[in-house]
């Protein structure tokens, strides 16, 4: 069974290599090599200084997405509903908990308290974007991307308003990070829309399958989809990238998967 | 929106395993929090303790699953006949037509914490045993309860805080009114770990004593674990009686980290949202049950947020004083518990509270009362400004 179509009215990206959309299409298309280099992540300057000091790479990398894609629909993010997905949200401000409680002391700050919850980053989206409309963060392991987008896409057919989808991941530090390899911060913004606007790109159609998962040919972009939960988005960015319709088979829950009809 | 049926439902806390204990426990206004050490924590809490977790086997086929809050999360399944309410569904629909969506705030961190005591102290290496992605990781409790039943369709767990296992309701209600689904196993999880005791601690928001809500001196939360579900399908079998999800409100305070707007801004604009989408007035409403944390702060921004949209006459109270707050899971134990004053025909007194704060202006219950209702709302709230108000309603004979 098939979900109405849907329209994609903004996206973003930033990962390894891949700074932004515009330079991310070049790579997608293979007019550029792909290269892993290392992920710069700046705090936005929307955030309050305050919270500019609290904020770990999983705050900044999500911000940054979710202001780019707002940016490319053309859209004030203050008013959209907004759904955050990730594996492990702040997995940085988690291992620093963890340490604290397996020390003597087990003096935790109040402020690693609450940027442990998985929804710090939603938290601080809404402060610094006074977004007052509804918010969802979620997780589904490996998952987390078809999550995201299934309860995103859910959202915009069933209040007829856009929503805006937010995907990241970011790595543990070490123990933790040999059960959870990581390895680069990655995120994802769209931009969805229940109608045709002047910002439209494509129309996405969701329904899911047991069909194998599509993947990459470049094997720096293969790496990524395999290892970043977020990055199993790749065949559906690089799909859009290209401007060609189409269907797209996402990876999502053990032999479920999410196919995509893109249209134009 | 479209209306669900609570076809199946079961929860366990403090107050017991299952339907009957909590029923009973709301009716005599009997709490469930006692003080006590725990774990390896070096001071004594007043807790909302499940008993017997630690001697729960989990199913020797999901063995890599094993922790406490999957434990705790197979322990609730088990009663009232749910898990076998749910393999019919199952039956009916078939493995990929049924989702798994379930709110937690700390899942299985407890396994994590442990693990990290148990560092190698040459190599920092945990323990050979350890398995994040069955325990520690957000989604697990959700990827446990779809690998119990061999499900096949959509499934996470919603990690908003307090209200997370609250907001699955409402993605429950758009999966299946667009027809991804024909039935979804909502509720909450959220066991007892060190993260929420030092850390509510450290932002001294735990009462020393079993926790007062609305109280004049109420003087923070007592921590509590529990899990409830609901399996949640189309109205098509309803029955006079039944009870039906009727209404979901979701906001952002947009406010502060871990302060309600003083104000309940958010909290209004949710429990107005929730009435819109039920097709309700405040006037409909019999009965809420409050968030109701105790800490001084939550609320006052409550009763605040209350006394707006509903007045001051409309009977409600907060059973945290009964479970403790399961955080997490107190969005779904309290759906449930709704579920059973529904159907019971009451309106549950608060536990632990004694003096009213004549600051506070809602008409908050200090002793039971007999009465039928109709439509009932819930509140949860949580860290990062997440609001999330829900409308149950009784089938009419």
């Amino acid at each position: 069974m098939s979900m109405d179509a849907i329209y994609l009215d903004g996206i973003s990206l930033l990962g390894p290599g891949l700074p932004d959309w515009e330079e991310a299409v070049a790579i997608l298309c293979g007019d550029k090599p792909a290269e892993l280099a290392p992920v710069t992540v700046t705090a936005p300057a929307l955030l309050p200084a305050t919270e500019r000091r609290r904020a770990g790479t999983s705050i900044k990398l999500s911000m940054a997405v979710g202001l780019a894609a707002a940016e490319a629909a053309g859209i004030d993010p203050g008013g959209l509903a907004n759904v955050f997905t990730s594996s492990g949200g702040d997995c940085e401000n988690c291992h620093h908990l963890l340490d604290a409680l397996a020390s003597s002391e087990r003096m935790i700050s109040p402020t690693r308290f609450h940027n442990s919850v998985h929804n710090a980053a939603a938290g601080y989206w809404s402060i610094a974007t006074h977004c007052e409309a509804a918010s969802t963060s979620l997780s589904a392991y490996d998952a987390s991307f078809g999550a995201g987008l299934i309860e995103a896409a859910g959202q915009v057919l069933t209040s007829g308003a856009p929503c805006l989808l937010i995907a990241f991941d970011t790595a543990y530090p070490e123990p933790l990070f040999a059960l959870r390899p990581v390895p680069f911060p990655f995120g994802v913004g769209l931009v969805l829309s229940p109608t045709r606007g002047a910002h439209s790109m494509a129309t996405l159609g969701l329904s899911l399958t047991r069909d194998p998962a599509d993947t990459l040919s470049e094997p720096p972009l293969e790496q990524l989809r395999r290892e970043i939960p977020t990055a199993r988005a790749l065949p559906l960015l690089q799909r859009l990238a290209g401007g060609g319709a189409g269907r797209v088979v996402l990876d999502y829950l053990d032999d479920t998967r999410l196919a995509i009809e893109v249209g134009g | 929106m479209l209306a669900l049926r609570l076809s199946a439902y079961t929860l366990t806390s403090a107050l017991g395993a299952g339907l009957a204990p909590h029923a009973d426990a709301l009716r005599r206004q009997r709490g469930g929090i006692v003080r006590k050490q725990w774990e390896t924590i070096d001071f004594a809490f007043c807790m909302g303790e499940v008993a017997g977790l630690d001697a729960t086997a989990i199913r020797s086929d999901l063995a890599r699953f094993d922790c406490r809050n999957n434990r705790l999360a197979q322990y609730a399944l088990e009663q009232d006949g749910f898990a076998e309410r749910v393999r019919e569904a199952v039956g009916r629909y078939g493995p990929d037509r049924v989702a798994v969506l379930l709110g937690s705030s700390t899942s299985g961190i407890l396994s994590s914490e442990i693990a990290y005591r148990h560092r190698d102290p040459a190599s920092g290496r945990l323990p050979g045993d350890h398995r994040y992605r069955e325990t520690h990781n957000a989604y697990s409790v959700a990827d446990f309860v779809r690998h119990y039943f061999d499900l096949a369709g959509p499934a996470c767990v919603i990690s908003t805080a307090c209200s997370s296992s609250a907001k699955v309701f409402g993605a429950a209600e758009r999966l299946i009114a667009l027809g991804l689904v024909d039935a979804a196993i909502v509720g909450g999880v959220d066991s007892l770990c060190l993260t929420t005791v030092y850390g509510f601690s450290s932002l001294q928001l735990v009462s020393p004593n079993p926790c007062r809500p609305f109280d004049a001196d109420r003087d923070g939360i007592s921590i509590g674990e529990g899990a409830a579900y609901a399996l949640l399908e189309r109205p098509h079998d309803a029955r006079p009686g039944s009870i039906l999800l009727t209404g979901v409100g979701e906001t952002s305070d947009a406010y502060h980290m871990s302060s309600p707007h003083p104000e309940g801004l958010g909290a209004r604009a949710a429990m107005t949202a929730a009435l819109q989408c039920a097709g309700l007035t405040a006037g409909d409403i019999d009965y809420i049950n409050l968030h109701g944390t105790a800490t001084p702060s939550n609320d006052a921004a409550e009763d605040a947020a209350v006394s707006a949209v509903f007045g001051t006459r409309l009977p409600c109270s907060s059973t945290k004083g009964h479970t403790g707050h399961t955080l997490g899971a107190a969005g779904g134990i309290e759906a449930i518990l709704c579920a059973i004053v529904l159907d019971g025909g009451f309106l549950p007194g608060g536990v632990g509270t004694e003096h009213l704060d004549p600051r506070l202006k809602s008409h908050y219950l200090l002793a039971t009362e007999e009465r039928p209702l109709r439509h009932v709302l819930s509140n949860s709230f949580g860290f990062g400004g997440s609001n999330c108000s829900l409308i149950f309603s009784r089938e009419a004979a």
